[in-house]
């Protein structure tokens, strides 16, 4: 999809595209709360991943230029982004058998936690742990971007709490640089807290958008990441701004955490605006969908995931031996040490 | 004959028109410097970073990802230490995403003492890097090399540390470059920007050709039969002299193998040394505490205990937390050439 055929007011979309992104935000929500059952159950280990964010997420899956290398869009991505790379494509049951670290897992062989995810054939990098390392890598797709003529863009992602992170500021800084200002759509999801933190404890400034004000040339907006239309309309206008001006953009969405932070806080539901309900509202109030055929897709998609999870756990753990795999680009030395002992 | 800075100049010369080479950057890596060092002097791709290390990092691992070669420079190694946890995503990335991205970057960095750098000109990082597992390791300690190496880890699909023995940066090499003039001076004159503005020279570049010194590959700098020296960087001229002056003397017969790659090392070079000599010490100037040269010496307990005639050595820096400034605090801190005499000595006097 290339920007020039997204509409700016969601509901200006055709029917079919509103139920369909309405689906999305369905799959996404059921296979996360399969993925915390499947932490919780023993099927799985820890889980962290991003309930809530799916009014936000969607949309900005949604209007990736999708493709491999520097003349698609690169995504540095971070650990509650799974909807987004369901809403480009991905297939659900991948991300069961991250949980269950089994070596069919497309993203990391069995070695890496639950939506930590890289998928090169959509520019998507790999997920890591560390918070906010994600703003300096985008830093070096964006100049790859910015020394073609492409409407590609770096798009990277992340969460409130590692706004403090000095990479959220490298990024601003090189983005700017007068020398060469780089397309990169920085996004910070605000859920308010930094796993038991509360953001306003912690963060002076009124707004993290507010960043964004230092430098002339770059927009900074603030949104209701909870509603699924002005996400849609935030992200057509950073998206547009970024594919033709070839500069950053600075956009910060206040979401909701549904979850808690992960496994580690219990991750259960808590009482927090939800997106899904209200998407769910806007489309009944103009006699796009109803209950019944909403409950219709939640059956559909959970039986596809409980379809998903039957085969899954047929499936083997990787051989202890696969470690010595992808060490090196070119493989093992003979000589390499791989004893781990005397 | 060049230098390290020149050799390394014309190997990223030599990147920029035939590997692919696009991006070289860094603090004071562009013009009108050129590198600190100017190792980057006159390079047609390279330019000036913001003073961020962490950004010149995550710069350098996007650029990778996305398709690039890029090589980007630490101004000194004592300044990389913010940056491990990139460090750590430039070596897992590949094993992280099961085999599924792979970052071709080369970050190089002046390494070690020797220049009265105090506190923060004198680090080594050799012995941190070698634990940064999925990233390769190389220190050149002469020019050819330095040329040979820098071609390798351009074309290397890993991710490779640099290391630049920053006093040996201006010590010409005894070996030609491929494609290098002659006259030292005709060299100077053709590559080396003048003093003062600079803003219309321009280099003349020799005609360079391909030469690659495999990563994972010793060299065997001084041929001997009576102890091995395994050593890299700036020590390994100090004990090539060294050897030369112990065979010239009768003191003894030293094998010195410089090791030029730390990951992955030759291990079958030192094996086949030991197995002749039976006796061997391991110099560097990493400090003292979980040292490269411990882990090669533990190993070589473990795999040939019973073809060792009498303990192996290490000669290292003191742990301690800095260099000092004065020359008799950095020349007792860090190894010199006496100390290798004496361990030397030492190793082939002890009694088997």
């Amino acid at each position: 999809m290339t920007n020039a055929a997204v509409e700016a007011d969601l509901f200006s979309r055709p029917e079919p595209a509103l139920l369909e992104m309405h689906r999305l935000m369905v799959r996404a929500r059921l296979l996360e709360e399969r993925l915390i059952k499947m932490s919780k159950g023993g099927e799985g280990y820890f889980w962290i991943g991003g309930p809530g964010e799916e009014g936000f997420n969607v949309p900005l899956g949604l209007q990736v230029k999708k493709g491999r290398g520097p003349e698609f869009d690169f995504l540095h991505l971070h650990y509650r982004s799974a909807a987004i790379a369901l809403a480009m494509g991905a297939d659900p049951v991948d991300f069961l058998r991250q949980m269950r670290s089994v070596e069919t897992d497309r993203f990391s062989k069995g070695r890496n936690f639950i939506n930590h995810i890289a998928i090169p054939e959509w520019n998507i990098l790999p997920v890591a742990s560390t918070i906010e390392t994600q703003y300096s890598t985008a830093i070096g797709t964006a100049i790859a971007q910015a020394r073609l003529k492409t409407d590609a863009i770096t798009i990277v992602n992340g969460g409130d709490a590692g706004s403090a992170e000095g990479d959220f500021h490298s990024c601003l800084v090189w983005a700017n640089r007068p020398a060469l200002p780089l397309p990169i759509l920085m996004i910070v999801v605000d859920n308010g807290y930094g796993i038991s933190t509360e953001m306003q404890t912690q963060h002076g400034e009124k707004s993290i958008a507010d960043w964004a004000k230092v430098f002339p040339e770059m927009p900074g907006k603030e949104i209701d990441g909870n509603d699924a239309a002005a996400s849609w309309s935030a992200l057509e206008e950073a998206f547009s701004f970024v594919r033709k001006e070839r500069k950053p953009y600075l956009l910060v969405a206040k979401t909701s955490r549904l979850h808690g932070h992960s496994s580690s806080s219990g991750a259960n539901r808590v009482d927090e605006p939800d997106c899904l309900q209200r998407f769910e509202s806007d489309l009944i109030a103009r006699g796009l969908g109803d209950a019944e055929a909403f409950q219709k897709v939640r059956i559909d998609e959970g039986d596809a995931l409980t379809e998903g999870r039957k085969t899954v756990r047929t499936e083997a753990f990787p051989k202890p031996e696969s470690i010595w795999d992808d060490v090196f680009a070119d493989g093992m030395p003979s000589s390499y040490p791989t004893k781990g002992r005397s | 004959m060049a230098n390290i800075a020149q050799a390394i100049r014309m190997a990223l010369h030599y990147g920029e028109e035939h590997l692919g080479v696009k991006e070289i950057f860094g603090e004071d890596v562009g013009p009108p410097l050129g590198g600190v060092f100017t190792a980057t002097q006159g390079l047609k791709n390279s330019w000036n970073s913001p003073l961020d290390e962490r950004g010149i990092v995550g710069a350098a691992l996007g650029l990778a990802w996305a398709g690039s070669r890029p090589v980007a420079e630490i101004q000194f190694v004592d300044y990389i230490f913010n940056t491990i946890d990139l460090l750590k995503l430039a070596g897992n990335g590949l094993w992280a995403s099961g085999g599924q991205w792979k970052a071709p970057m080369v970050l190089m960095s002046p390494t070690g003492s020797g220049i009265h750098g105090s506190l923060y000109h004198s680090h080594s990082f050799d012995s941190i890097a070698t634990k940064l597992h999925g990233i390769k390791v190389v220190c050149p300690s002469n020019a050819k090399d330095a040329y040979g190496l820098m071609i390798a880890a351009i074309k290397s699909d890993d991710p490779v540390i640099y290391l630049k023995p920053k006093v040996l940066l201006r010590a010409r090499g005894a070996e030609r470059i491929p494609g290098e003039p002659e006259d030292p001076k005709e060299l100077s004159k053709r590559i080396d920007a003048p003093v003062g503005d600079r803003s219309d020279w321009k280099p003349d570049w020799p005609t360079l050709t391909d030469y690659t010194v495999e990563i994972g590959k010793a060299r065997v700098a001084v041929e001997g039969a009576g102890a091995t020296v395994v050593t890299h960087g700036r020590m390994a001229p100090i004990c090539e002299r060294v050897a030369k002056e112990f065979a010239e003397s009768g003191k003894g017969s030293v094998e010195v193998l410089d090791l030029r790659s730390l990951i992955p090392y030759d291990w079958d070079a030192i094996t086949t040394s030991v197995q002749k000599t039976g006796r061997v010490v391991f110099i560097n100037e990493e400090t003292e505490i979980t040292n490269f040269g411990e882990h090669l010496i533990r190993r070589l307990v473990d795999e040939m205990w019973d073809e060792l005639d009498v303990r192996p050595r290490l000669l290292a820096a003191k742990a301690t937390p800095g260099v000092g400034l004065s020359p008799s605090l950095e020349n007792f801190t860090q190894p010199q050439k006496a100390e290798v005499e004496a361990v030397l000595a030492e190793l082939l006097a002890d009694q088997a």
